[in-house]
């Protein structure tokens, strides 16, 4: 047991050696040491020392939070032969010290108390060996869009084989029906048709086009999965595959019926108005007439406010620049076009500001408008549509445009995909999209292990930030498969059989299914199947007779550790 | 010291907070690295997820001394559960059924949904409890 001055930040307002001398003599206790820095080089030897010495089973070190600390006193353990799960981390810096600064005493008897209930939880820590489980070398790619095919390709170059599965007859999601792109000029379909050329040449890739998945069971490492085709038969064919990359894409936002004028004739959305900019030859023309005026709506079903129930409150983040890069189209195509732009913040960042700065330079319009008054899009006069806005730009000043095309600049929304959510037990975020573990840190895994998303599936993301992240899932899904086995922590369920008379109640509570029944001496009884366990504990209150326990936070632990808590200092 | 029932001005409540590894906790480690105080009878034990707590456990707090116990859960960010809060306040109903059966008042136990940056909130709490347990007086009485 060592406390942690940590030069001050502790010691400063925690009386460290009172902390120390009133644990000394708590069962269990052989070592009891301050130390100035107990991370530092030489009290990590110290420890470790200890251990070996004295033939510790058990290691408590109270210093700042386990955030910063667990993994490495953790490794302290195992390097002096102790195991790492028989260490607990006391955290008396961000919890006590830095929490009572004004307060001497009461830090002071807190640490006392935190420190005990370290140790009692210690005392009862069990050896545990990290959960070890070989690999399929072998990766399911759901979705055939940019993201996928890059992955795919990607994957196959490591050596390891690849199923993707694509819902439509063809590969190439939306990209695929994209004219020219920024910043290289190509189409989109000449990009996919690259990387479905570069997918035929590799063997080990199998695209199932027109094709969905049915089942999926296992778990990190060697999940089996079935798909179902249709072509040449209907059929299902089973796989078996150590990672799932869900790539499945992004949907359009839908206007509603009268939202900005929509369902008026000229009042479309940016996605038809770019299939108008990629139509052959010269000119702009819609349905026959050629269009003079252009007036765009910015943040169409993107950037709603909290009121509405389903609001999409996140900002697409591609359309100001597809709509700017819009604008660039259409004076390629006629120069003489008239452009308004109704929008409410621009964000072109990074180099698409370049564009914003080329249709302002091309003789563009920006007008800003406030959510809370929107444009009003109207039938004209002489087959026109009008516009009426207020601008902000100019104090509010109200200006009535003409336009032949009103282009409602919409944004992305998640896809509709429930039965992939069901059979992935993929995890969805409040905004419809699916989440990852952490943004910055593990930008492209779940919580299931071995399950991965990358691409639009994951928020609104342009077609390069797509391709960064499908093979930023390559790299981690083939960090584990290059390897051939996993390990997980064993910080997951136990029954203990003896006290399980299998109600089911248990299995019923975990949405991973990781609770299935077995046989024990000629009964029924709950198992934990601990490749497929996170580690929630989620169950352990459903169980009336106590047999489910979390290891590491056993009803054993956290009663011992009230008990502690709850001790008067003397 | 407990042990005086009703209103006594060195009554300091015990809380216990049950946190969570990745979200309430780091939260909590927020208010002590800004230097946000709060009073120092409040001890936090750090789980995976607040759906894992036994209602037993919090009865099993109040009895051997604590006077309020507080859920500091992950709410809508469970990334476990997507019915975490509905799952921590049925623990939380649980819990106050087994209080009331042992004579304990059902608002020693409290639930929020603590985010990893909601230092701010949880100083709140954590002072608006121990105000509303000084006003409860010990859970221990006579």
């Amino acid at each position: 047991m060592y406390v942690c001055h940590c030069g001050g930040n502790i010691s400063d307002y925690v009386d460290v050696n009172r902390v120390v001398e009133a644990v000394r003599e708590e069962p269990g206790v052989v070592v009891a040491r301050e130390a100035m820095f107990t991370c530092s080089d030489a009290s990590q030897q110290e420890i470790i020392r200890d251990i070996k010495e004295q033939e510790l089973d058990g290691l408590v070190v109270a210093s700042c939070s386990p955030r910063l600390h667990l993994h490495t006193f953790r490794d302290v353990a195992k390097r002096a032969g102790l195991n790492p799960y028989q260490y607990t981390q006391v955290n008396i810096r961000e919890q006590c010290s830095w929490a009572h600064t004004g307060d001497r005493e009461g830090a002071t008897a807190k640490a006392i108390r935190l420190v005990r209930a370290g140790i009692a939880r210690t005392r009862l820590t069990e050896p545990l060996q990290p959960l070890k489980i070989d690999t399929v070398p072998a990766v399911l790619v759901v979705g055939a869009g940019i993201a996928g095919l890059r992955a795919a390709i990607g994957l196959a170059d490591t050596g390891i084989s690849v199923y993707v599965v694509e819902r439509e007859a063809a590969p190439g999601g939306r990209v695929a029906r994209l004219g020219r792109m920024y910043p290289h000029g190509k189409r989109g379909r000449e990009l996919i048709n690259q990387l479905v050329e570069e997918v035929q040449k590799r063997e080990n890739i199998t695209l199932f086009t027109g094709a969905g998945l049915v089942e999926k069971s296992g778990s990190i490492g060697n999940f089996q999965v079935r798909i179902r085709v249709r072509e040449p038969v209907e059929s299902e064919i089973g796989v078996q595959v150590g990672a799932i990359i869900v790539a499945t894409g992004f949907d359009l936002y839908q206007p509603r019926e009268g939202e900005y004028g929509f369902g008026l004739e000229g009042v479309i959305t940016l996605d038809d108005f770019l299939e108008l900019l990629d139509a052959p030859g010269a000119g702009l023309n819609f349905r026959g007439r050629e269009v003079k005026d252009v007036v765009y709506v910015y943040c169409v079903g993107s950037r709603q406010g909290a009121g509405g129930e389903g609001a999409n409150r996140y900002c697409s983040r591609y359309c100001c620049n597809a709509a700017v890069h819009a604008a660039s189209l259409a004076f390629d195509k006629s120069p003489g076009v008239r452009q308004y732009h109704l929008f409410r913040d621009m964000r072109t960042y990074g180099r698409f500001e370049l564009f914003y700065q080329e249709a302002l330079r091309r003789g563009a319009v920006f007008l800003k408008f406030d959510e809370s008054e929107p444009p009003r899009v109207e039938r004209g006069e002489g087959g026109k549509l009008k516009v009426t806005v207020k601008d902000l730009l100019t104090c509010g000043e109200e200006f009535e445009l003409q336009a032949d095309l009103v282009v409602l600049v919409t944004g992305m929304v998640p896809r509709e995909n429930g039965k992939l959510v069901d059979i992935l037990k993929l995890p969805v975020g409040r905004d419809g999209f699916f989440n990852e573990i952490h943004p910055k840190l593990r930008p492209v895994e779940t919580v299931v292990d071995g399950l991965f998303i990358c691409g639009t599936c994951q928020g609104p993301k342009n077609s390069s930030e797509s391709v960064a992240s499908a093979l930023a899932a390559v790299t981690q899904s083939a960090s584990i498969l290059k390897k051939g086995y996993v390990e997980l922590e064993p910080l997951v369920a136990a029954v203990d059989p003896r006290r399980c008379n299998w109600c089911g109640e248990c299995a019923g509570t975990c949405p991973y299914s990781a609770i299935e029944r077995e046989h024990y001496q000629d009964r029924e009884v709950a198992r934990v199947n601990e490749a497929v366990c996170k580690g929630c504990g989620g169950c352990v209150p459903s169980c009336s007779r106590g047999a489910l326990n979390l290891k590491g936070y056993s009803d054993e632990q956290i009663r011992a550790m009230i008990d502690a808590l709850a001790k008067e200092i003397c | 010291m407990s042990g005086q029932a009703g209103i006594n001005s060195d009554f300091s409540p015990k809380i216990l907070v049950f946190s969570t590894n990745n979200i309430s906790d780091p939260g909590i480690d927020l208010a002590g690295s800004s230097h946000m105080h709060y009073p120092p009878s409040v001890t936090v034990i750090s789980m995976p997820c607040t759906s894992g707590i036994r209602p037993e456990w919090i009865a099993y707090a109040v009895e051997r001394g604590f006077d309020g116990v507080f859920l500091a859960a992950d709410g809508e960010e469970c990334a476990y559960l997507p019915d975490c809060a509905k799952r921590t306040s049925e623990i939380v109903r649980r819990a106050q059924e087994l209080l009331e059966q042992k004579g304990y008042e059902p608002q020693r136990v409290r639930m929020s949904a603590i985010c990893s940056v909601c230092a701010g909130p949880f100083t709140g709490h954590m002072k608006e409890f121990s105000e509303a347990l000084k006003n409860l007086g010990p859970a221990r009485k006579g």
